[in-house]
């Protein structure tokens, strides 16, 4: 276990250093990024540039300029080329939001897509089946910036059922919370319903032709202890996995077109919007931030996968 | 579940029935059945829901290519055309295509503005026709380089494990640690600001293949690790072993022996890569990275819509449908495509 | 043994609607199960053996499959009774032991919990008590260190030792009727002896009726009190072991007890076989299945021999073959004695 963790932290290690080189190389070395010439405006003095460069180290190499970038956020020294403020106090302010919509979503998606696709699976081949899982596909095959800007527009704008973007801390008012997230949460969910429950619905057919579901019928349980204790659960260890991922890429960030969609103002949005100004320090600072999130979910997850199925040896 | 003949060994008074007579069983059951592609040609065939949708699909492909035919002979307008201080007369009325305070026309249901008009003025059932043509062979294309990147970066991981394995699945861990929509931006704005150069080609920024090259690249590794895994179990059949002891060498035996045997795989992976491509191209433009304005696409087009939802929904809603109706037609078509390959609902006689 | 039966199975039939047609999959079944009694079906892996089994606790669960015929036990007609009053019957008046101990047990649930789980659907135990039962179990079960191996998962155990799980688990609610499809197949041959014996003593000890599918006649000949050998989803000839064994009346139990192999002979040079293979169930000819690799066939075969004693005195006895019995006598060729198993005919009073 000790050394399962350790082996993780390091792979870890690996990873989001690979992940923060890349982000450096796309922006860097891909002619054009020259932020110089971005901060100093419209018809910039070729004096004032080379004291931008200066100033900011935009003249030392690549390698040099990574370090000391890198050396910066880890510091929490780091600020934004086009709006010079802190990246890592940005990132804070916008966390709870991001937290917000990653953990309603995670579990609405959940709830949902354990319900669909045990039913489904049960039904396999009639036509209530073959009819929700293609509902399953059409919430796959929706843009969620799309679902999300209708319901916006229908539920919010037109009916008024529903406020029109916005976002209330959960400590100052639950209920307006939970109010405010419901648009964003639906529409982020549909998509991984659609996943899930399909990925379920075939764990699930699997699961139910193994012997010991026959072993635990022939024992007299009831057809619902069979299909909780025996069929679903062990049909659920592998969603686990893919939960834990999709999960920590929600959370760090990786929500960008939801977020944008309702104006959440989240970590995800900030990334978008940085993105959009080759604002090299924020995108880099929520690339790590978001990569973090997606290993340190994956360990947690082969953590739960082990505790769930007790076969798995953590090595 | 087969009975384990194999396991009864005689011990004094032992050994039933003689286990050749079921193997021979088996060995006729193989060769009075048809091979796995027929097999799987007739299942899909069979699947009355799964065809229906790849008709959908066909057609959706046939009305986008009839997109200048449309345009010429029904719209009388290009994709690009602006018609902003234009008027148009619906039953028997005369209405701007853009009033004056920027609302643009709704859908008239006739040749001209069939289905409305942008912000611009530009017929919106043209640009929806010519957007789709666009949409589609970024899907298609993007689609097929993944599969081709995916392919060789399986072939080559599996088959040549070790190290040559370590750099590619470690490479693909670090496109898979990125969200996908943000790795894909970050590509889009840092590409479509300078294009690209790689050795002599070089791809200017408001090429649609900058969008396709990104498409492709970041869904390799969705593709690549299940083919990888596959790969490393075909390695070690006894078919790859007798190449091997024939003096093949290592690419004859990946092309000859393995490819074949990922084929499968590859075909059912096919539709839902497009389909996926086509999502993110939208993805793409909404964040205003894909393909460049004015040419349209499906997905810049949403994205146009999202931002004038209060003026004009029908922007948002109708380029939305086609593309929810081509991506939903390709899921459902490729889901059948994966069940006719590998149908769970066999039935076991003997338990 | 006068008592009547415990388990009456007429005419059993399982159909399955299938690609290639209709699929029989076990036809016009019949036999009684005795109290205490152990009778073995026997027959060639695909000849609809384990499906019986399986319709017999209402587990053959294949929205395509037709059921026929009536199984009465204990006074309930199992083939058209409801899903709870079976769920009542399985595990607590009829067990399944089933043949891949691997497999048949939950990988993620610990042995005891397994059991448990069982006697509580059944019983109204306290979690202790059911706990302190199951210790007992695998104990009697012959499982060391019993007390520890309640806590075990299932990877954690041999196959031998999971077989005995399975065993326990059957036991824990003292059924009537212990079915045990292939219980040994899966196992080494050691241990195979091992779990019969533990078969035969429990049902000495607890009066079961055992039902031991099999393909296996070495494992009959240990302990079996009455055979029905099945061909293609019928029973083809039914009666004690010695009759079966020293007087077999179809050609296809002649072709069964020919390919039995022996340590204490000379090998033969070339191990005698049933010429030709089953036939497919979907495609089986008419009148005796047996009938396309019958050396004996003619013009009669080609109507469906009932199921009938055949042999004067012998009421036990039955068989689906038209031969009459003095030819089949003459023509077999596997002899009395021959394929002795130590007992002579009419020794034992079976």
């Amino acid at each position: 276990m000790a050394r399962f963790v350790v082996r993780r932290l390091l792979s870890m290690l690996v990873v989001l250093f690979a992940v923060s080189v890349l982000t450096f190389l796309i922006f860097n070395v891909i002619p054009g990024g020259d932020p110089a010439l971005r901060m100093a405006g419209r018809q910039p003095d070729p004096a004032q540039l080379e004291r931008i460069r200066e100033d900011w180290g935009f003249d030392e190499p690549v390698y040099v300029q990574y370090l000391k970038t890198m050396g910066q956020l880890f510091s929490g020294e780091l600020v934004s080329y086009s709006t010079q403020q802190n990246v890592v106090a940005e990132i804070g302010k916008r966390l709870g939001r991001t937290f917000s919509l990653a953990i309603g979503a995670a579990i609405m998606w959940m709830a949902f897509a354990t319900a669909l696709g045990l039913y489904t699976a049960i039904r396999a081949g009639r036509l209530s089946d073959r009819l929700l899982t293609i509902l399953a596909l059409v919430g796959i095959s929706m843009p969620v910036f799309w679902v999300g800007a209708l319901m916006n527009y229908y539920l919010g704008f037109k009916a008024g059922i529903f406020p029109n973007g916005d976002y209330v801390p959960l400590g100052e008012d639950p209920l307006e919370w939970l109010y405010h997230l419901i648009l964003p949460w639906t529409a982020l969910s549909l998509l991984f319903i659609g996943v899930y429950s399909r990925v379920l619905r075939s764990n699930v057919l699997d699961t139910l032709s193994e012997d010991y579901v026959r072993t635990a019928r022939a024992k007299g349980l009831s057809e619902r202890r069979v299909l909780v204790r025996h069929v679903l659960r062990n049909s659920m260890i592998p969603i686990v996995t893919l939960w834990g991922l999709d999960f920590g890429a929600v959370l760090g960030g990786g929500a960008i077109l939801t977020e944008a969609v309702f104006d959440l103002q989240g970590v995800g949005q900030y990334v978008a919007e940085s993105v959009d100004q080759l604002d090299v320090p924020p995108v880099l600072a929520v690339t790590m931030f978001g990569a973090f999130f997606i290993v340190l979910l994956n360990t947690v997850v082969d953590i739960v996968y082990a505790v769930l199925d007790p076969r798995i040896r953590l090595t | 579940m087969e009975e384990r003949l194999d396991s009864v060994l005689p011990e004094g008074v032992e050994t039933a029935v003689r286990s050749d007579a079921l193997e021979e069983t088996a060995e006729r059951e193989h060769v009075a059945g048809v091979g796995p592609w027929r097999l799987a040609a007739r299942r899909l065939r069979r699947d009355r829901i799964a065809m229906g949708f790849g008709m959908v699909f066909l057609v959706l492909v046939v009305i986008c290519l009839a997109a200048p035919t449309w345009a010429t002979d029904v719209a009388h307008t290009g994709p690009l055309k602006n018609h902003l201080t234009d008027t148009v007369v619906v039953d028997g009325e005369r209405k701007d295509v853009v009033s004056l305070d920027g609302v643009p026309i709704g859908p008239t249901w006739q040749g001209e503005f069939f289905l409305g008009a942008d912000t611009n003025g530009r017929d919106t059932a043209v640009r929806l026709l010519y957007g789709g043509r666009n949409s589609l062979e970024i899907g298609v294309l993007a689609a097929l380089i993944t599969t081709v990147l995916a392919v060789w970066a399986g072939l080559l991981a599996g088959y040549a494990r070790g190290f040559t394995d370590a750099v590619i699945s470690r490479s693909l861990d670090v496109i898979w640690a990125y969200p996908v929509a943000l790795l894909a931006i970050a590509l889009g704005t840092a590409l479509s600001l300078q294009g690209l150069q790689i050795g002599p080609i070089e791809i200017s920024g408001e090429s649609k293949l900058i969008p396709i090259l990104i498409i492709a690249v970041v869904y390799v590794p969705y593709m690549a690790r299940p083919l990888r895994g596959q790969v490393l179990a075909l390695r070690e059949r006894d078919f790859v072993e007798a190449a091997r002891a024939q003096g093949a060498g290592p690419v004859r035996i990946m092309l000859t022996e393995i490819l074949p045997n990922l084929s499968s795989t590859i075909v059912v992976f096919f539709p839902l890569m497009v389909a996926n491509a086509i999502l993110l191209e939208a993805a793409l433009g909404f964040l205003g990275v894909g393909v460049r304005a004015p040419e349209p696409s499906w997905g810049n087009m949403i994205g146009d819509g999202v931002k004038h939802i209060l003026t004009g929904p029908h922007l948002a809603i109708v380029p939305g449908i086609m593309l929810v109706a081509t991506v939903l037609a390709l899921n459902v078509f490729g889901d059948g495509v994966r069940d006719a390959f590998d149908p769970r609902a066999r039935i076991h006689l003997e338990h | 043994m006068s008592s009547g039966p415990l388990l009456t199975v007429r005419d059993l039939g399982v159909s399955f609607t299938a690609e290639e047609g209709v699929v029989r999959a076990v036809d016009g079944v019949t036999f009684d199960l005795l109290p205490g009694e152990v009778l073995a079906v026997v027959g060639e892996s695909g000849c609809g053996k384990s499906v019986m089994a399986m319709t017999l606790m209402g587990l053959t669960r294949f929205p395509n499959a037709r059921f026929e015929g009536t199984a009465h036990y204990k006074g309930l007609e199992l083939i058209d009774a409801g899903e709870e009053e079976l769920r009542r019957i399985r595990g607590a008046e009829i067990a399944m032991i089933f043949q891949d101990p691997m497999s048949s047990l939950n990988p993620v649930m610990r042995v005891g919990e397994q059991i448990i789980e069982q006697i509580q659907a059944h019983e109204g135990v306290p979690a202790t008590e059911a706990r302190e039962r199951v210790a007992q179990l695998l104990d009697r079960v012959g499982i060391p260190r019993a007390r520890d191996r309640v806590d075990a998962y299932p990877f954690e155990l041999s196959g031998g030792m999971r077989q005995r799980v399975m065993i326990a688990l059957a036991l824990s609610c003292g059924p009537s009727v212990l079915i045990a499809d292939e219980p040994t197949t899966a196992l080494d041959v050691t241990i195979q002896a091992q779990i019969l014996h533990q078969i035969q003593s429990l049902r000495d000890e607890t009066g079961a009726a055992v039902i031991l599918v099999t393909h296996d006649l070495g494992v009959v000949a240990e302990i079996a009190d009455r055979i029905a050998v099945m061909y293609a989803g019928r029973i083809v000839e039914q009666g004690t072991v010695n009759a079966i064994f020293y007087d077999p009346q179809h050609p296809y139990t002649w072709g069964l007890l020919g390919s039995i192999t022996r340590v204490d002979r000379a090998r033969p040079e070339r191990l005698p076989a049933i010429a030709g293979l089953p036939p497919s169930l979907a495609d089986r000819p008419e009148g005796c299945h047996f009938r396309p690799r019958c050396p004996h066939e003619f013009d009669r075969c080609r109507d469906v021999p009932p199921l009938v004693a055949r042999i004067d005195g012998d009421d036990d006895h039955l068989d689906r073959c038209w031969l009459p019995v003095e030819e089949k006598r003459e023509r077999r060729e596997v002899r009395p004695g021959e394929i002795g198993l130590g007992r002579k005919p009419g020794a034992a009073a079976a």
